[in-house]
């Protein structure tokens, strides 16, 4: 018997009972579907961090002020003023591989735009900040080195401070804010990039040039936040990293065994420790829908058991015209695993259609990748085999007399 | 020329207890090619399993078993399935056809498993062939819910010579019918057995046995006798006097 003809037996069999072939399908059907929804939801919230990690710029690596050891005393991340103007002046000039670096000096505090204010971050930075962040305006232009040199008091800001500060329709360019009572002119206004990798609101925040900050926001005693160097490209990364820890070792005069009063982190960290969390979220996920999977194959096995003793007559008479036991077993091996690969597809088009509801109705962001389609198809028809292998064997392990004389 | 059939010193015990049941004991039987035998005995001489023993059901727990000179007790489950597929016929006392499936479709079935595959006209070909034979081919199409007793045997028959066996085993053929109806599936087992095949047929039924040529009397596991049948019935007089005997149609009103 070819398994041409094995498949229309099987066939044939489900559809006499086509009510508990539904049902029992409909325990693959759940498990395939929440698979695919899950998976859906995990990856898709996996590529949206990536996708906010990448607009931080590539071939990036931010150096951060790190632990102060103040008599054996950790102070923590950023307390040290460790990071200076000069440091980052050092980087641009020393580490050839650099194409662009930015120091960064941060404050918060409250702005006021002719009768509106609005309390937002103020970023001290210089125009390579808009180059190494691939952030452009989306009207009027970033300010430059000359803005610079010059510490003039001109801002870019940015979409949702916009919105904060002027009138709906209001040209916000060439109009002065005041920040802590200094008259700052807009020259741009920033493209909206959303929510950050950490969840921050990337488009609250104004920025101006870091001399501008410095001199008349913040007092020069203070150290950097953070110094953004971009790398030639992701070749020349490691080394343009491992050079700044060298120059800035060197420029702090640390002894070597001692730790570094600064961190440098690659982009590539923090993309990984962001996605490392939605790759936990959709494993979790995706184990989750594996339960429901196995006891929708459970329930397979359950109803195989029940139809083969049903049919204990039917597997006599097929034996005693000749059929051999491989026979026997792949007819019943093949209806579990039509049921189960039934239920799968199903269960993929039911899934999928629910992610895309999902996205319709609560915004979640959700990605049906062609992979995980073809493994929970694959997982579906491979729960058929394991779980239909068990009756089948017993089917076709039945002796012939037995099952002829079986009522 | 060596027989179809031959069965030397066999014994089947069924492990029951600590000694077993002995169903056959040390048994010789020779059944020679176009022979019509029916094997009779009340229930429990072990009739039943002598036939599964020659349809290759069942093996001897000892002695040697011979069909068409092949040592049956050699043979492992897919060889014996085979021999059934290819050289025997079983037709049952509850005819044992698939439900909701039609007369045609049970009738292709052992084709399904033969080694030697044929194409699905072929088969149907054949199948149609064999349910003309037993003169059912109008029926094709019906389930065997929509067929009569006799009718539903009658499938099972031409399902049974359908891949062309030498032997064609009935256990019980005619238990679950009428007497006439009876006659009419001896009529069948008759003009097969007239064609050349070799029917071998377990019954309790002395009546029905006379339709053989051969009567082989089992009891306790033995053969009581084996002799030819003198006073042998032959089936188209029967079915003629049964014709005879029913009452004429009546108009009613």
């Amino acid at each position: 018997m070819n398994v041409f003809n094995a498949t229309q037996i099987a066939l044939h069999a489900l559809g006499r009972n086509k009510l508990r072939s539904a049902l029992t399908a409909l325990g693959i059907i759940i498990g395939v579907g929440s698979l695919i929804a899950l998976l859906g939801i995990g990856h898709g919230a996996r590529a949206q961090v990536e996708a906010q990690v990448a607009s931080l710029g590539e071939n990036v690596i931010q150096v951060s002020p790190g632990s102060l050891s103040k008599n054996a005393v950790k102070l923590g991340l950023g307390s040290s003023a460790a990071l200076t103007l000069e440091d980052a002046e050092a980087i641009r000039q020393e580490v050839p591989d650099a194409v662009a670096v930015s120091p960064e000096v941060k404050i918060k505090t409250q702005v006021v735009s002719g009768n509106r204010n609005w309390s937002t971050e103020i970023y001290g930075d210089s125009p390579d900040y808009f180059t190494i962040r691939e952030w452009d305006t989306a009207e009027g232009e970033t300010f430059t080195d000359q803005d610079v040199r010059g510490a003039t008091k001109v801002a870019v800001i940015g979409q949702e401070a916009a919105e904060e500060l002027f009138d709906e329709g209001e040209d916000a360019i060439g109009e002065i804010i005041r920040i802590r009572n200094v008259p700052f002119k807009v020259v741009g206004i920033l493209v909206a990039k959303g929510a950050s990798a950490s969840g921050s609101d990337q488009d609250d925040g104004i920025i101006v040039p870091y001399t501008t900050a410095l001199k008349q926001l913040i007092g020069k005693q203070t150290g950097l936040r953070r110094i953004y160097v971009q790398a030639a490209n992701l070749e020349v990364l490691p080394i343009v990293e491992k050079k700044v820890i060298d120059l800035l070792r060197q420029r702090h005069h640390i002894e070597a065994g001692s730790d570094d009063d600064f961190k440098v982190r690659s982009q590539l960290e923090i993309a990984e420790s962001a996605t490392a969390t939605a790759r936990t979220m959709t494993i979790l996920l995706a184990l989750i829908a594996s339960v429901s999977l196995i006891v929708g194959g459970i329930g397979i096995m359950n109803i195989m058991l029940v139809s083969v003793t049903e049919r204990t007559r039917e597997i006599g008479i097929r034996m005693a015209i000749g059929a051999h036991r491989r026979d026997i077993m792949r007819q019943f091996l093949i209806e579990a695993v039509t049921l189960s690969a039934l239920g799968g597809l199903i269960g993929i088009a039911l899934g999928s259609s629910a992610a895309k509801l999902l996205t319709a109705l609560a915004q979640w962001p959700t990605l049906i990748s062609p992979d995980a389609v073809l493994i929970a198809f694959v997982f579906s028809a491979v729960v058929g085999i394991f779980f239909g292998f068990y009756p089948a064997r017993k089917a076709s392990r039945l002796d012939p007399i037995e099952a002829l004389r079986y009522e | 020329m060596t027989a179809l059939i031959e069965l030397e010193h066999v014994s089947r015990t069924y492990p029951l207890g600590t000694a077993g049941v002995q169903a056959l004991r040390d048994i010789a039987l020779q059944i020679q090619a176009g022979e019509f035998v029916a094997i009779l005995g009340a229930s429990g001489s072990g009739k039943s399993t002598l036939m599964n023993l020659i349809g290759c059901l069942d093996r001897p727990t000892t002695g040697r078993y011979f069909l068409e000179d092949v040592d049956v007790a050699e043979l492992d489950h897919d060889e014996l399935a085979d021999i059934r597929n290819e050289k025997l016929g079983f037709v049952f006392q509850s005819f044992n056809l698939l439900s909701r499936t039609s007369a045609l479709q049970n009738v292709e079935l052992p084709m399904l498993y033969a080694a030697s595959r044929s194409g699905a006209r072929a088969r149907r070909t054949r199948a149609m062939e064999a349910l003309e034979l037993v003169g059912l081919a109008g029926r094709a199409d019906h389930h065997p819910n929509q067929l009569s007793g006799g009718e539903q045997q009658r499938v099972a028959i031409a399902r049974a010579i359908v891949n062309q066996p030498s032997l064609l085993l009935a256990d019980e053929p005619t238990g679950n019918l009428d007497s006439r109806t009876s006659a009419d599936i001896m009529k069948v087992f008759q003009s097969l057995n007239q064609r050349g095949i070799t029917v071998v047929m377990v019954t309790h039924e002395v009546d029905i046995a006379r339709y053989a040529q051969r009567n082989v009397v089992m009891r306790d596991g033995l053969i009581l006798t084996d002799e030819p049948v003198t006073d042998r019935l032959d089936s188209r007089e029967e079915l003629r006097r049964w014709q005879q005997a029913e009452p004429p149609a009546v108009l009613t009103s």
